[in-house]
């Protein structure tokens, strides 16, 4: 225990609550909200996606997090990554962060593969030097020598994610986000990837992993987060969570 | 302040963003087009002949060389008009990368304001052209163009973020929008002299619409060949400033409720 606390906390979620407003339409425009606005029916459907939800990743940590369907785990991967800011509690982040969420990492269909490397890089944050130092090591890594100069929208969703894992993994995040992407890649590109991440927990990279292959998690990762309608249900050792959350799957 | 200085060096951190989108506006305008880039100087001069046959019948007797001066205004009003029609789009248009990833959000509208500011540099170009035929006079004095893009492109960027995050909330910002450049096009003495306006809207036209502070700058410099009035000068810098103050505001203080509405 001393051991493990004495190493930087990198990713510092506190009570965080994330709230939706599920209105049952949407009102987006000028004379619908006035409308509602005068007949007092602005009324908002509030649906919180996460309630209170505190999590603690040290340095060199790798967290599976599972649950069913839209149970918030990619809402939490989302306000780690900053795209989302909670609407309760706070999140701290050290270091730069990779995410890989929801298959793809943002590439622009309309562009090359060639461009969207370089587009997306910048996404990230790196600049367009470090780019081009890295674009061949980039395109080893997918494996898409051949389709470079065609437009992503052409690509495969496994081609997607291929690509979009090569671009954050090489980069050297110290966070990587991994977001259910796997799913789609081919058993050797899968055994690739996990290989990759690997080598890059051995170098003390922070993994969040999103899986619904409990395999994987355990493989994978250290410690484990269940998260069940926004709520953690249980979070420590990956073993005692993976098996408590089948045990719990199988009995319902 | 230190939220400022922290928003600044992430503006830095990001610059490469900004360069890369507007490496893609411009490719992807022209991609699997013949003349490609040629287009950019193309298009304002096909379009500035038209307008030369249409109006030089009703104007020309008042104004000399009335295709520069046509040419000035059209271009500048060009800008404003794409620019900003393109960048109320910008936030609701890029959704897919917002959802994401983190990045800052108005690097996606300064984009779309900066690559219209590229195709104006194009156009730059065919203003050369323009004057060469018409036997203009050059003078030093037009080298101060730059000074006046630059107010230009401060207040095209104020307002764009302005624009992007209401389109955000409200889509028909867009239709309102559309309406509203069209009252401002003819609002702005572009292909009329300023003097044909009735005495109330000329004056209305001089003192508030900022279109007029910029594009009678840049007649000044370019078709007059003289150092713009202190006070249209004034005038311009004002307005750019207190549109990017007011855009950047609305757009900061909305900006963490996009990702509920795209």
């Amino acid at each position: 225990m001393g051991e493990t606390s004495s190493r930087q906390l990198v990713v510092d979620v506190k009570d965080v609550t994330v709230r939706f407003n599920l209105a049952n339409q949407k009102v987006d425009n000028l004379k619908e909200y006035v409308i509602k606005m005068l007949k007092r029916e602005l009324m908002f459907q509030e649906f919180l996606a996460l309630k209170d939800v505190s999590l603690q990743v040290r340095k060199g940590e790798a967290w599976g997090i599972i649950g069913t369907n839209g149970s918030g785990k990619s809402t939490l991967l989302k306000v780690i990554s900053g795209i989302l800011k909670p609407y309760k509690g706070s999140v701290d982040v050290k270091g730069s962060i990779a995410p890989l969420i929801e298959l793809g990492a943002g590439f622009d269909g309309d562009m090359t593969a060639r461009e969207n490397i370089f587009l997306n890089g910048c996404v990230l944050g790196h600049s367009e030097k470090y780019m081009k130092e890295h674009f061949d090591e980039i395109v080893d890594f997918a494996e898409l020598w051949d389709f470079l100069d065609s437009p992503i929208k052409n690509y495969s969703s496994g081609m997607k994610a291929r690509l979009g894992f090569a671009v954050a993994t090489t980069v050297k995040p110290q966070i990587l986000i991994v977001d259910e992407i796997l799913a789609v890649g081919d058993y050797k590109f899968r055994k690739k990837c996990e290989k990759r991440m690997n080598e890059m927990l051995s170098n003390g990279v922070t993994l969040l992993y999103v899986s619904h292959s409990l395999n994987d998690i355990k493989n994978m990762c250290s410690h484990a987060l269940w998260l069940d309608k926004g709520s953690v249900v249980m979070q420590g050792k990956a073993d005692g969570v993976c098996e408590a959350y089948l045990e719990a799957q199988e009995s319902n | 302040m230190k939220l400022t200085i922290a928003r600044l060096k992430e503006f830095w951190h990001y610059k490469d963003l900004l360069k890369q989108l507007v490496i893609r506006d411009l490719k992807l305008k022209y991609r699997r087009s013949f003349l490609g880039y040629l287009w950019s100087v193309l298009n304002p001069l096909l379009i500035m002949i038209v307008m030369t046959v249409v109006f030089s019948t009703m104007f020309t007797k008042d104004i000399e060389n009335f295709p520069v001066y046509l040419f000035t205004g059209q271009i500048l009003f060009n800008f404003m008009n794409q620019s900003t029609h393109q960048a109320m789009q910008s936030i609701n248009g890029n959704a897919a990368l917002l959802k994401k990833s983190y990045m800052p959000k108005y690097i996606f509208t300064f984009s779309k304001i900066t690559s219209g500011l590229v195709d104006l540099i194009f156009s730059m170009g065919a203003l050369v052209i323009v004057m060469l035929a018409t036997g203009a006079r050059f003078s030093k004095y037009n080298l101060l163009f730059p000074f006046v893009l630059l107010q230009l492109y401060v207040f095209c960027l104020g307002l764009g973020m302005f624009l992007a995050q209401a389109n955000v909330f409200f889509r028909d910002i867009q239709y309102i929008y559309n309406a509203v450049t069209t009252a401002w096009l003819y609002l702005t003495p572009i292909f009329y002299p300023i003097d044909s306006l009735p005495p109330k809207v000329m004056w209305f036209v001089k003192h508030c619409n900022p279109m007029y502070f910029y594009v009678g700058q840049f007649r000044d410099v370019i078709y007059v060949g003289k150092i713009p009035g202190p006070m249209i000068i004034l005038a311009g810098c004002t307005t750019a400033i207190l549109m990017l103050g007011i855009g950047t505001w609305c757009f900061l203080r909305n900006q963490n409720r996009f990702i509920l509405y795209i």
